[in-house]
């Protein structure tokens, strides 16, 4: 089905949505399952609507960077599976994963979601390096919040793999108990500008009509950790105040739906 | 030192539980889950399609591709860097092989049936998971096909006969094989046969007797897994 850019977008100026849905409500379900690889010492699937991603977290001990030797890191990689989309085809990432890990990544790394002093086993010499890759499963939209509430759930259930102290060989079939140190915990909301409107979590047809979109990383807090602004509209600053306010309400509900699907699950 | 019991409790033909869903990835044409014990695949089809670039385009028949994955995550050891490598070209190119005799694209010339198969979580026998997996997802699409192809590993480990090794098994210290299989339900053809290990003819052609009665066996799930989408629906 070929929706119509217009209509989405005449639709949205008169606080409308093809499916129904208010301007600022996200899709039902949501939902987060963790622990859905056993290979990874973390990892969750999270589901918006129809849109489904994975993140896993990867452990590995590494000689620290000269510039921070007291400091171990994160990094965080995207793949848009071409399972995932028509859209998508085999290759080396391109210019919507590499933009999609960036802003998850900024969003962990400048909140200081992870204490990588704390990651750091002999300064110099050791230290803990997390990867975090997201995949996409099901792309229907939005995959900036669901990518970044999927990394946030799987750094919730990583657990350190079991060293041997001898040799100081990973042992990845044995997990320790002993968690990541998450100091914050960082979701993004991303707000949408069609045709003068707001919205939050588009599907994929909304997707391909917004004039300019901001992604808004944000703690428990309310402190911002990344922005992203896309699209090629331009935002007046009272633009960007509102949207900002939005981000950080939504924020809280998602963060709200997150821990509520972690507790029922536990 | 016979193996006389298998290392997680199995009978010798008995294999890992199976969970099999079709349309799971609701984007595709086709598609389906299957976890064989702890190894997953999802398998996504999208086609036929027009096939781009043009020049590989055939106007006689269409064209089937797979491209299997493994998540960089899913290895039971470090992480696996993106972007493929010798061994995901070569599984990607045996089941194709395995698929493509049985797929009958006549009626899409110049056309493509892509099938991409990624695992999150693996624990041996990932290549026949992914055919299976993949069978299902052709069969969702409506992709036309004379035969259905389910897939399992057998082998023998330290002397016995077993099917679907799990990764304790393959790693046994003694001599093991491993044998990947791929059979069509009707006509009992295989379309993958690979081996590594150490294995003699008679064992061979007895492990062979065992993958077709466990392939029959996955055969009835794939089926069972279609029925309850299409019954679903």
């Amino acid at each position: 089905m070929i929706i119509n850019k217009e209509t989405i977008s005449q639709l949205a100026s008169q606080g409308k949505r093809l499916d129904g849905r208010g301007l600022l409500d996200y899709r039902d379900p949501i939902k987060v399952d963790l622990n859905i690889s056993w290979t990874a010492e973390g990892s969750a699937k999270v589901q918006i609507g129809n849109t489904v991603v994975m993140a896993g977290v990867k452990m590995a001990i590494e000689k620290p960077y000269n510039d921070t030797p007291d400091e171990g890191g994160i990094s965080v990689n995207a793949e848009l599976l071409p399972l995932s989309s028509p859209e998508y085809e085999p290759g080396p990432p391109g210019i919507k994963a590499v933009e999609l890990a960036r802003v998850t990544d900024r969003g962990i790394r400048e909140s200081k979601a992870i204490d990588v002093k704390k990651l750091c086993i002999t300064p110099g010499e050791k230290a803990w390096f997390v990867t975090i890759d997201l995949i996409t499963i099901n792309d229907s939209g939005n995959l900036f919040d669901a990518c970044a509430l999927a990394a946030l759930a799987a750094l919730k259930s990583a657990q350190f793999p079991k060293v041997d102290p001898a040799t100081g060989a990973i042992d990845y079939h044995t997990k320790t108990g002993e968690k990541l140190p998450l100091l914050k915990e960082p979701v993004v909301v991303t707000v949408y500008k069609i045709n003068g409107s707001f919205m939050v979590d588009p599907n994929h047809e909304e997707e391909g009509a917004y004039d300019a979109r901001l992604s808004v990383a944000s703690d428990e807090r309310g402190i911002i950790s990344a922005l992203q602004k896309g699209g090629a509209e331009p935002l007046s600053l009272e633009e960007i105040s509102q949207m900002v306010d939005i981000a950080l309400d939504k924020a809280k509900f998602l963060r709200k739906v997150l821990n509520s699907e972690l507790n029922m699950r536990d | 030192m016979a193996y006389t019991k298998r290392v997680d409790g199995r009978k010798f033909d008995e294999l890992r539980p199976i969970e099999a869903k079709a349309g799971v990835i609701p984007n595709a044409d086709g598609s389906a889950y299957f976890k064989q014990g702890n190894t997953i695949a999802y398998a996504a089809v999208y086609g036929p399609r027009e096939m781009f670039p043009k020049f590989k385009q055939n106007p006689k028949k269409g064209i089937l591709r797979c491209f299997y994955s493994m998540m960089p995550f899913s290895g039971s050891g470090e992480r696996i860097r993106p972007g493929g490598n010798r061994r995901s070209q070569e599984i990607s190119m045996v089941m194709m092989n395995a698929l493509d005799s049985m797929v009958d694209l006549s009626a899409f010339p110049n056309a493509v049936v892509d099938i991409f198969v990624d695992l999150p979580q693996t624990d041996a026998g990932t290549r026949c998971v992914a055919i299976c997996a993949a069978g299902i997802a052709l069969a969702d699409a409506g992709i036309p096909m004379k035969d259905i192809i389910s897939s399992v590993a057998v082998g023998q480990v330290d002397g016995t006969v077993v099917a679907d090794l799990n990764y304790n098994e393959e790693a046994y210290p003694a001599i093991v094989s491993d044998i990947p299989v791929a059979m069509t339900h009707n006509g009992k053809q295989i379309t993958l046969l690979q081996m590594d290990g150490e294995i003699s003819k008679a064992d061979l052609m007895k492990a062979l007797e065992m993958a077709k009665i466990a392939t029959e066996k996955i055969y009835e799930l794939q089926k069972k897994a279609l029925k309850e989408k299409f019954t679903q629906e």
